[in-house]
């Protein structure tokens, strides 16, 4: 078990190696070609495995606590039929991918798409590696590789009584042709796939030893702390850095880019105490008049717009709900903006020369973020590299986004041939963050005379992702991902309810504050949006909220099993104890089906949740244990925007810096969650995200039913219960 | 030049008195288990043990402290991970990213040193460290487990 190691010329490893654990190598600095070959004998790009049996699965997705790293090992292991106890994981660097065309595929690690997006290629590449072991040791046998058997590492040839293990022909299955035809085993026969093994990383989590990027230390590295201008749009005017040059352990005052100040000093807590210390003069820009308000403002005109995207539509809706004769029931809606607030703020490590640039980054697109350093370097990309770390949390906020990145190398090229690592303040964190999107919604629905739901529109106002970050995805001037969860059909988020004269739109008004990918997107706000909705329309009707739903639901049942399994878990048709009150709330998101049902009490208008059922339909689950821990998880981050979380806006810039003004969910808040996992097979979905979009609606239907007050915006926080 | 007693080590290290004792540790000492997180000690991610009481490094001034007073970082827990919290926490996989854990096993180690059997209301008022993950109700059940075999040694 090594935690600092060898430092050589060419390479020294900075990271652990668990019993049975995780090894991570950041090498410096080393071609991507010599950094293969140090990794030899590699039986496809996917496996290692080493004379003593030792098998290394190279993991492309980036763990950030979602537990990916463990799943995609267990899929590659299942193929490869190896012994589960012997296996380790490295991740390839983006590099490494790049100069071997791209073979391990996207390092992308967002979109709950970790293991439903790359589950075939990584299966293939050890079933592949299996027939290739196996291959090796027939030929060495003379007999045909189709009478061998291969379990645990070990290959058999029965009829003969031989065995070998993986290890001893690894060398030769190197050299096997690489099959073509590579079958894969049926989910139904898996005995690693699919069991709730234990996380690989675990070990080193719990004693200090896990390196993350804040941790890193390389000979003669230097510390950097930087403030970008606070104002959105904002610019750095000027700064006094004389007034702080002879402060203890100060190396250099750093321009970065047109925006931001940095100083470099021997210690990171130096760099901050004199960054605080140092004058600066902001051009604030032209946002300095935005607020909250005037946003707020802006997204409520969107509301009666013409300029609005069609995302899904049936019939004819704005005719029906103007027809004489209905029952309208209408209601706006709020969601604000949110902070990712990882608990590691954003940093990076980099080293630049004038002919090459390397950074190691907690990252969630390990492809981006060298994509980045190159740009920031002004070197080819085949001259930089970057060398991967687990995230301490990504949540959206490290993938597409890595101005951090960027930031590190910049400041690094002021300083060549020294590395230089860059920490946010939690407090740069707060004011630079790339927030969940601020939205707004109309819901207006038309009942007939036995309470069926005829007609709905659902408007959005406000703001679009794609729009700021990736205008690429947009489709002739509409982002198709506002509409997460509300799809008319497809496998990735289809709208549960059939509702003959149906209309979703978006208004776009993007306001001048950074949007970003934030865990569970635009499904958060749409399913609090439609559950909340659905939940006044079946109380308008006099009907039970999960008898309303029922009936619209027909054409889903997969939509519909997982509502009715929590339902019937949590006793819905049963009466609840004396001052408990239920919710109940359903969407498809991310290629799966989820539902929860929350029990919850106000007294003397304080909240208390007391138990949360929640269901997955996944299609397939790689690992049962982890996707409890990511439906856990997913309450934790959907309760706390629901209760606690809201970023304000005053004078163009966010109010909240810490938190101590942005709170979050603690233990003593966090309900009893039980989970119930039913894969109906077919698909692939994730369970990262969509379960955090249930959160809200769940409880706040549960609230609705305790107080009679009905929460349209969030959150809870600014409503008196009482 | 201040001397510190860390992990049952007295170290001198030259530091600023109003240095952190969270900078000093990781940058001074190169004990890097203790994380920063808010530095504001609000969110728990560089608890510490100073003479057994958990203590938020981030904003304690080591001029605050002397050689007198034991302070024990994740590192010094257990040599070997051994510590009947890392064994349950172990045995539940309670982790996800990692980065909080190190603050939540010594919020937690404390409370056990104090109060053996915590109850619910206990673990809540003593256990307010941030986790953005959502291990809560593994750390609320491994706590629970430690107790449990604590209690079951205590016959």
């Amino acid at each position: 078990m090594t935690v600092h190691t060898a430092l050589s010329r060419r390479s020294f490893i900075v990271g652990s190696a668990a019993a049975g654990g995780l090894s991570l190598g950041l090498r410096l600095p080393l071609t991507a070609e010599a950094a293969a070959a140090a990794r030899q004998p590699e039986v496809n790009a996917w496996v290692v495995v080493k004379p003593d049996d030792t098998v290394v699965i190279r993991i492309a997705r980036s763990e950030m606590g979602q537990g990916a790293l463990t799943g995609l090992a267990q899929l590659v292991a299942e193929e490869l039929q190896c012994d589960w106890s012997k296996v380790t994981t490295e991740y390839p660097t983006p590099g490494e991918n790049l100069a071997r065309d791209r073979v391990w595929g996207s390092f992308s690690t967002g979109g709950s798409r970790g293991i439903r997006e790359s589950h075939d290629y990584v299966r293939k590449g050890g079933a592949a590696a299996r027939q290739m072991l196996v291959a090796a040791a027939a030929e060495q046998w003379g007999v045909p590789a189709a009478e061998c058997t291969a379990a645990k590492s070990v290959i058999t040839h029965a009829a003969s009584g031989r065995s070998t293990t993986y290890g001893r022909v690894a060398e030769a299955a190197a050299r096997q042709p690489v099959p073509t035809d590579v079958p894969l085993r049926d989910p139904k026969d898996w005995t690693i796939a699919g069991q709730p093994l234990p996380r690989l990383d675990t070990a080193d989590k719990l004693t200090g030893k896990q390196v993350y990027g804040t941790d890193l230390t390389m000979p003669g590295l230097l510390n950097a702390a930087i403030k970008a201008c606070p104002v959105f749009g904002g610019r750095l005017a000027s700064f006094d850095a004389a007034a702080v040059a002879k402060m203890p352990g100060v190396r250099k005052v750093v321009k970065v880019d047109d925006t931001a100040v940095a100083v470099v000093a021997d210690t990171w807590w130096r760099a901050k105490t004199a960054l605080d210390a140092l004058p600066i003069v902001w051009d604030e820009g032209p946002n300095t008049d935005v607020s909250s308000a005037s946003i707020a403002d802006t997204l409520r005109k969107g509301f009666d717009a013409d300029d609005a995207f069609v995302g899904t539509a049936a019939g004819d809706a704005k005719t029906a709900l103007a027809a004489a004769g209905a029952r309208i029931v209408t209601a706006d809606y709020a969601y604000p903006y949110q902070n990712h607030a990882t608990m590691e703020p954003m940093n990076a490590t980099a080293l630049f020369t004038p002919r090459r640039c390397e950074v190691w980054v907690p990252t969630q697109n390990g492809e981006a973020s060298l994509a980045a350093a190159a740009e920031a370097a002004g070197l080819p990309i085949g001259r930089c590299e970057v060398h991967k770390i687990h995230l301490g949390g990504g949540f959206g906020r490290r993938g597409n986004f890595q101005d951090y990145v960027r930031q590190a190398v910049s400041i690094a090229k002021e300083l060549p041939g020294t590395p230089v690592k860059l920490i946010w303040s939690r407090e740069e964190d707060m004011l630079h963050g790339a927030y969940h999107p601020t939205t707004q919604c109309r819901m207006t629905g038309a009942l007939d005379a036995q309470g069926n739901l005829t007609a709905l529109h659902m408007r959005i106002s406000g703001q679009s992702i794609l729009a700021a970050v990736r205008p690429e995805g947009m489709q002739g001037g509409k982002d198709p991902v506002v509409f997460q969860g509300l799809n008319g059909g497809g496998a990735e988020g289809a709208f549960a309810y059939t509702v003959p004269d149906l209309l979703i739109d978006h208004a776009m008004r993007n306001p001048p504050v950074p949007p970003g990918f934030w865990r569970g997107v635009n499904l958060n706000q749409n399913t609090f949006y439609v559950e909340s909705f659905m939940d006044e329309l079946a109380h308008a009707a006099g009907q039970d909220p999960l008898a309303f739903r029922r009936k619209l639901m027909a054409r889903h049942p997969r939509h519909l099993a997982v509502l009715e399994a929590v339902a019937e878990r949590i006793g819905w048709q049963t009466k609840p104890p004396e001052g408990v009150h239920r919710g109940l709330a359903q969407i498809m998101g991310f290629g799966s089906y989820v539902a929860a049902a929350a029990e919850v009490s106000v007294t003397g208008g304080k909240l208390k949740i007391h138990r949360i059922v929640a269901a997955t339909d996944a299609g397939h689950v790689v690992n049962p244990a982890q996707v409890e821990r990511q439906v856990e998880g997913s309450f934790v981050y959907g309760l706390s925007a629901a209760l606690h979380g809201e970023c304000t806006v005053k004078g163009g810039r966010m109010e909240q810096e810490n938190f101590d003004s942005y709170d979050v969910l603690r233990l003593a808040e966090m309900p009893a969650v039980e989970t119930i996992i039913m894969p109906s097979g077919g698909f692939w979905g994730g369970v990262g995200e969509p379960t955090i979009a249930v959160a809200a609606p769940a409880v706040l239907n549960a609230v609705f039913a305790a107080t009679g007050k009905r929460i349209r915006d969030l959150p809870l926080k600014n409503h008196k219960l009482a | 030049m201040a001397r510190l007693t860390i992990n049952a080590a007295v170290r001198e290290v030259d530091a600023d008195p109003d240095t952190p004792l969270l900078w000093v540790l990781r940058e001074q000492v190169g004990l890097t288990g203790t994380k920063y997180g808010c530095g504001i000690a609000a969110c728990g991610a560089c608890t510490v043990h100073i003479d057994g009481v958990a203590t938020r490094a981030c904003a304690l001034p080591i001029s605050a402290l002397g050689p007198e007073q034991a302070i024990v970082t994740i590192e010094g827990l257990s040599p070997d991970g051994s510590h009947p919290l890392q064994q349950a926490w172990l045995a539940l996989d309670v982790p996800q990213c990692g980065y909080c854990q190190a603050g939540m096993l010594m919020a937690a180690a404390s409370l056990l040193a104090q109060n053996p059997s915590p109850t619910d209301a206990d673990i809540d008022a003593e256990i307010t460290n941030i986790c953005r993950c959502g291990t809560y109700n593994r750390v609320r059940a491994a706590i629970k487990q430690a107790a449990a075999g604590g209690a079951a040694q205590r016959g």
